[in-house]
């Protein structure tokens, strides 16, 4: 029932996207992610659809070539799927057999894809074969035609293009350029100088073809992008050099008519070179992070580009940055540690170089980024960066706490920044800076929680490599004239025999707080600072430090290096058990006395959850995965679950997630994984994914009337209301912007578009609304009317009997007349 | 994508006196006129009257100075020995001034010669003021007594003897014709009143009383002695306000500013403080070469007098208000173009469109932004940067470092720029705030220019310059240990078992012997 190792969220960014491609109205970007490939809206930068059926990294999608609805996709597990992406449904699955590392689907080649896969035999060597798609029935096709193209190709899909109309193919490895022209089985090779001379490197790093034109471009590991042309003579062939890049270059694209050529890598800014000259170059700097791949949607409009911290960023053809399209970002170290914020839920940690992210699990998505360093990064390697190294957020997420240090062994330059949640402008803003607030590392941070007692009673503890813990205290300003009325600063400095402090915790009710100095564990008293006592459990220092929650507060836990776990009890200050476990990671939850403890034992985690008064674990979870946990976090849940099972009972207030040491994000889950799927795989509508064509605006307006006619015709009123609806709302959303009136004068129209009117509530309506049709069309002879009544009125006097029922005559006509007020005001709208 | 994000400048917080109104106003004086007097200057009094003269009371005369001139616009000198306390009447026409013979003089300011002398008394007088309705003088003197004189008949009205001790300071009451106030070296002040034959009122200062003060308001009154300023509240009966130690030695005059807001006092320890009249805290304080003797301010505040014990008189001028209209007025955009488009209301079916905020980079963001580190560098060493601004230089000089281009910035500098270089290096690199990187600086300086030391004579000053200045502060910085290391002990040695969570872990053993010491 439950899925053993849980739901990998779409983090892996390891994945290559050369397959990321637009759909010709620019409407999805597909994007292979880990095991899936994932459909994104570029409008509205949604994730729409993700496709999972690969049992193994997926390394390459191409559209069909034929059909721009359909998707091939090809993966470690060797086999190629056939995928209409519009409904998420595998069509096709073919298997080849040996691992497939990279696709391509040219458009001349007919019913054949070419992959690249391992030689038998020889490691480390590759080909590049065709594999004959046969268009057989069933959906499981073996497709074990294979012929071989190319022989030692590069593994990656970047090392490979096809060049204009299928008619040659282009393979680059090391400082070797191979040429294979399919008409002529011509095989032209070429080669570079292998001597690295001052600064240059002549190895290939990508390739690409022109559209058009006889012409091949490739990046080199000095960042210089060679033009290859006359490539069809073995000995006259020439190159011309454009030179911007001081590294790598990651990935070329060529635009649809092959008048620019974008380049990217480490610096992450996009080239854009004009008709090949080195003269003519646009720049589109400061994108984030290094560009791992560049690709171009089919219609030349948008080009995307994906970076190594596993985020797509859209770009208009005039190169303007458009979008971005972000999950979780990967950083290149998550020193801060999984952090819930207790204000949005969401998940702290080390975001973009020098920002902290804040992602939510609910819905996949960066919340925002906040900037701790607030200085420009420089993207070159070599540079001794600085970045965030601890967060802390205060019980109720009002103050922030960060400690950035650069990598700088000699002068860490730390920064001590407390960070204070603004309610009007929603976000943090900086309250106090501490230059150097210990003199060598700090290796833990945490602030006194107690709700009850308001901020009044925060404190902020900060324990150091220079053998010190320090308390820091709110100050409130007396002076008026000053900017801000708080502001931080120390209030005591505690040490333990000259000992470095390795973690600190405060306990529940925030009356003590513990300090681990190597191997000894203190307590101290938070109101006095006063040393209480001293816990050790020899040999090995301590590792991980927390005290138990709610009935189990007099318990303190500790964690050795040498593969203990203790629980002291704090009454009686004896140890009240220990066990022999080699913990990584001690993480607490916050809403129950469970605690959750990850083992590293033999390259597998395994997780044990225990109740500190009980020594016998209630959950065991061996070789829970392969990778080395580094970090878990309990998430509070918005509601508890409803769990039947006595075994996950620790799962109904909060939810376990763990970080893995290649930055995968996990969680443990009752749910199986289709499950967890359904609700985010919605079906995309099919009449949606049309293109506005004039043609179809013409065929929608035909299918308006007919929808009309329908009405007409008595068909079942409340289905056609709905269809008759839809038309006026849609025009008010597909209407370019600028054309439309204002707002508020739209509002009252699609207000009313959206209510339901009387007539689908009852016949009787329907019938009202015949009436008031009919007096439609007496309005004409209106004047008629009041000419009768006004000889009705002379005769009065003559027929007294009949003044009641005449009466009532007048009576009804100027309800009528009210009614027709009535209706012509609606019609007004 | 995110825009270029410009260089942090470190702000330090001013360490010291904020700046704060108070400290801008006082210092807006020029720098101050020094005038040698015969002998120590015991009294200073500005006429109420505009041209606001003042008459300065030194030796055995009383000089008159006008506002701006350095040479006394007029002398009288009368006088057979020291005269004391020339003081002008409420109209600026009449100066009385006591003497060391104990002839009390009265001078018109056109004349010369007394137009009375108030004879009698053997002993000094140092005392001499007028009542508020400009007939009546009262006077002190070393013969413990004070009197009240009449002037047009120039005979004694009444004669208190109180005190007992010498009457050095005194004050009439603004407000009421018939008080007049005595401070004595009896350690009391008293208050008089004409119509009654004994004083009214006695306040214990503590120390023999050196000046005294009324407010304008008549309810206040402020005595000095001793190292203490007090505040008095006379209708309640002489309670004492608030009593101020801020000298370190006797104060010798007080002195309110012309709104009453702020209240000096002058000291032998050479300084004069400036409080506030609401909270009693000094906002600021002037520093003078010698001991203080008097002090007086003139109306509007324009001009403080300092008269010292060696007989200098310091005289200092409030600068003119700096008028930058014609500056701005420049830069300022036409009006038209000021107005133009502002008075515009849009309608409601106007669709508004916001226009991105231009950003301003400062020179060396710009240049950073290109990664041109020389010209960075370059930018940030420009004297006023250099000059007033040395944290943008530091920030810039980081930044660079960070970015590993500093050694090339550095390097490739003519001897004009590397002279520059040195010396911003040799002044700042002992400031805390900067050392960590302008010793990164120096080192990359040194490295770099090895091979061309000798050449230049200028450069090579630098570099003894800078060595000089390292050594000086190493010297410093070894002192400071060395003092820090005795209080260290000393601390240790008071350390008591309660407070001991600071230094517990050092001292643990020490004061474990203190406790086994006391049970003993």
């Amino acid at each position: 029932r439950r899925c053993p190792r849980g739901l990998r969220l779409p983090r892996d960014a390891r994945a290559p996207s050369a397959g990321m491609t637009a759909f010709p109205p620019c409407r999805y970007l597909l994007c292979a992610l880990g095991d899936f490939v994932k459909v994104y809206s570029v409008s509205t930068e949604e994730t729409l659809r993700l496709m999972g059926g690969h049992a193994d990294l997926v390394t390459g999608i191409q559209l069909n070539p034929h059909n721009h609805m359909q998707l091939y996709s090809s993966s470690l597990d060797g086999t190629i799927k056939l995928w209409d992406f519009m409904d998420g449904i595998p069509i096709k699955t073919f298997t080849v057999g040996s691992k497939l590392l990279a696709l391509y689907t040219p458009a001349s080649a007919e019913d054949s894809a070419f992959v690249v896969i391992p030689k038998k035999g020889e490691r480390d060597t590759f080909q590049l074969v065709s594999v004959k798609l046969t268009k057989g029935a069933g959906q499981n096709v073996e497709a074990k035609e294979l012929s071989v193209v190319l022989d030692d190709v590069g593994a990656s899909m970047k090392h490979i293009a096809f060049g204009r109309e299928g008619a040659y193919v282009v393979s680059v490895k090391d400082v070797n350029l191979q040429v294979y022209f399919f008409k002529r089985k011509l095989l032209n090779r070429f080669s570079l100088s292998t001597v690295k001379t001052k600064g240059g490197d002549n190895h290939f790093s990508c390739v690409v073809c022109h559209p058009t034109e006889d012409c091949i471009a490739t990046g080199h590991a000095d960042g210089k992008i060679r033009l290859w042309r006359n490539f069809h003579h073995k000995k006259e062939y020439t190159y011309s050099t454009l030179h911007w890049h001081h590294d790598i270059v990651m990935d070329l694209a060529f635009s649809m008519e092959g008048t620019r050529l974008l380049s990217g890598g480490v610096e992450s800014v996009l080239v854009q070179w004009h008709n090949e000259s080195s003269c003519q170059k646009d720049f589109l700097p400061r994108l984030g992070s290094p560009i791992e791949y560049i690709s171009m949607s089919s219609d030349g409009a948008l080009c995307c580009t994906l970076h190594t911290d596993n985020r797509i960023t859209i770009i208009n053809s005039n190169l303007r940055f458009s979008r971005s399209i972000q999950g979780l970002i990967k950083s290149r170290d998550v020193k801060t540690g999984l952090v819930v914020d207790p204000r949005t839920k969401a998940l702290v940690l080390n975001g973009e170089p020098g920002h902290l992210q804040f992602y939510s699990l609910q819905s996949d998505q960066q919340l925002f980024s906040l900037d701790i360093v607030q200085r420009q990064y420089i993207h070159q390697a070599g540079l001794k960066q600085s970045d965030l190294v601890k967060v802390a957020f205060s019980a109720r997420g009002t103050w922030l706490a960060t400690v950035e240090e650069s990598e700088e062994v000699t002068d860490p330059e730390l920064q001590l920044k407390l960070w204070f949640y603004s309610e009007e402008t929603q976000s943090f803003q900086l309250n106090t800076r501490i230059n150097t607030p210990h003199d060598n590392h700090i290796t833990d941070m945490c602030f006194r929680d107690m709700d009850e007692l308001g901020d009044d009673s925060l404190i902020l503890v900060t324990a150091g490599r220079d053998c010190v813990f320090k308390v820091w205290v709110m100050v409130e300003d007396t002076d008026p004239e000053a900017q801000q009325s708080v502001s931080w600063s120390c209030d005591f400095v505690g040490s333990y025999h000259n000992y470095q402090a390795t973690n600190c915790c405060f306990s529940e009710d925030g009356s003590l707080l513990a300090v681990s100095f190597e191997e000894t564990v203190t307590l101290w008293d938070s109101l006095t600072w006063d040393l209480k006592c001293t816990f050790c459990h020899p040999p090995g220092n301590i590792r991980n430090i927390c005290f138990g929650r709610l009935t189990c507060s007099k318990y303190l836990i500790g964690a050795t290096d040498y593969g203990f776990l203790c629980c002291w009890n704090l009454l009686t200050c004896a140890l009240e058990w220990s066990a022999h476990l080699n913990v990584v990671v001690l993480q607490p939850d916050p809403l129950s006395e469970h605690i959750a403890a990850v083992s590293w034992l033999s390259k597998e985690s395994s997780l044990f959850v225990f109740k500190p008064n009980e020594p016998r674990p209630v959950y065991i979870q061996r070789n829970l995965c392969k990778e080395k946990i580094l970090l878990a976090a309990f998430v509070p849940r918005d509601e508890p679950e409803i769990i039947s099972s006595e075994k996950y009972l620790w799962l109904r207030k909060s939810q376990l997630f763990f970080l893995t040491d290649t930055q995968e994000l996990m969680t443990l889950s009752t749910k199986s994984l289709e499950e967890r799927l359904t609700p985010s795989s919605k079906q995309l509508a099919v009449e949606e994914s049309l293109p506005v064509t004039p043609f179809s605006l013409l065929l929608g307006k035909h299918r308006r009337q007919q929808a009309q006619e329908d009405v007409d015709l008595g068909k079942p009123v409340v289905h056609n209301k709905q269809e008759q609806a839809s038309p006026a709302v849609k025009e008010l959303l597909h209407t370019p912007a600028h054309v439309l009136p204002s707002a508020s004068f739209l509002c009252t129209i699609f207000i009313n578009s959206l209510l339901i009117s009387k007539e689908n509530k009852s016949a009787e309506e329907v019938a009202d609304e015949v009436e008031m049709e009919s007096e439609k069309a007496e309005d004409d002879s209106d004047e008629e009317d009041v000419t009768e009544m006004e000889q009705e009125d002379t005769s009065h006097m003559e027929l007294l009997g009949e003044t009641t029922c005449k009466l009532s005559k007048s009576q009804e006509k100027e309800l009528r007349k009210i009614r027709k007020m009535d209706y012509s005001w609606i019609s007004a709208f | 994508m995110a825009a270029y994000k410009p260089v942090v400048v470190q702000a330090c917080p001013k360490l010291g006196e904020k700046i704060t109104q108070d400290t801008l106003y006082w210092r807006g004086y020029k720098t101050p006129v020094q005038i040698k007097e015969f002998g120590a200057v015991n009294k200073i009094d500005f006429s109420p009257v505009p041209p606001y003269n003042y008459a300065v009371t030194a030796s055995s005369r009383i000089h008159i100075y006008g506002r701006y001139s350095q040479e006394p616009i007029k002398t009288f000198s009368r006088f057979r020995d020291t005269a004391y306390c020339a003081t002008y009447r409420d109209d600026g026409r009449l100066l009385a001034a006591g003497c060391e013979d104990g002839i009390v003089r009265l001078f018109d300011i056109g004349g010369k010669a007394p137009l009375r002398q108030f004879e009698g008394r053997s002993k000094p007088v140092h005392v001499v003021g007028f009542l508020s309705d400009k007939y009546r003088i009262f006077s002190g003197g070393d013969d413990y007594s004070s009197h009240l004189w009449d002037i047009p008949s120039a005979t004694e009205i009444i004669s208190y003897s109180e005190h007992t001790d010498y009457v050095r300071c005194g004050c009439a009451s603004k407000v009421n014709a018939d008080v007049f106030i005595t401070g004595s070296y009896d350690h009391t002040v008293k208050l008089f009143d004409a119509r009654a034959k004994s004083s009214v009122m006695t306040i214990e200062h503590g120390h023999p009383v050196e000046s005294v003060l009324l407010f304008p308001s008549g309810g206040l009154l402020v005595s000095a002695g001793g190292r203490y300023v007090k505040v008095w509240d006379v209708l309640k009966g002489g309670q004492l306000l608030v009593s101020l130690k801020n000298h370190h030695k006797t104060v010798t005059c007080l002195c309110l500013n012309s709104s009453g807001q702020r209240l000096l006092s002058g000291s032998l320890d050479r300084h004069v403080k400036i409080y506030s009249t609401t909270s009693y805290k000094v906002v600021h304080s002037f520093n003078y070469a010698t001991s203080i003797l008097s002090l007086a301010l003139s109306p509007e505040d324009e001009t403080i007098v300092v008269g010292m014990t060696n007989g200098v008189l310091n005289v200092k001028h409030r600068k003119p208000e700096e008028k930058n209209e014609k500056s701005q007025k420049k830069r300022q955009p036409a009006y038209r173009t000021y107005v133009k488009g502002r008075t515009y209301m849009p309608k409601q079916e106007d669709f508004c469109v916001s226009k991105p905020v231009k950003r301003v980079l400062r020179k060396y963001d710009k240049l950073l932004r290109g990664f041109q580190s020389s010209k960075a560098l370059d930018a940030v060493l420009e004297p006023p940067i250099m000059l007033h601004t040395p944290e943008v230089t530091v920030a810039v000089m980081q930044e660079l470092h960070r970015r590993g281009t500093l050694r090339s910035a550095l390097a490739g500098r003519d001897e004009k720029q590397v002279n520059l270089l040195l010396t911003f290096v040799a002044r700042r690199v002992i400031e805390p705030r900067f050392t960590p990187v302008l010793v990164t600086v120096a080192d990359m300086i040194t490295d770099i220019y090895q091979p061309v030391v000798g050449q230049s004579a200028i450069v090579d000053k630098q570099f003894l310059k800078l060595q000089e200045a390292i050594g000086k502060e190493i010297d410093y910085q070894e002192e400071l240990l060395e003092v820090l290391g005795m209080m260290d002990t000393l601390f240790a040695t008071f350390t008591k078992k309660k407070d001991t969570c600071l230094e517990e872990n050092k001292s643990n053993g020490l004061t474990e012997m203190i406790k086994t010491n006391r049970n003993y």
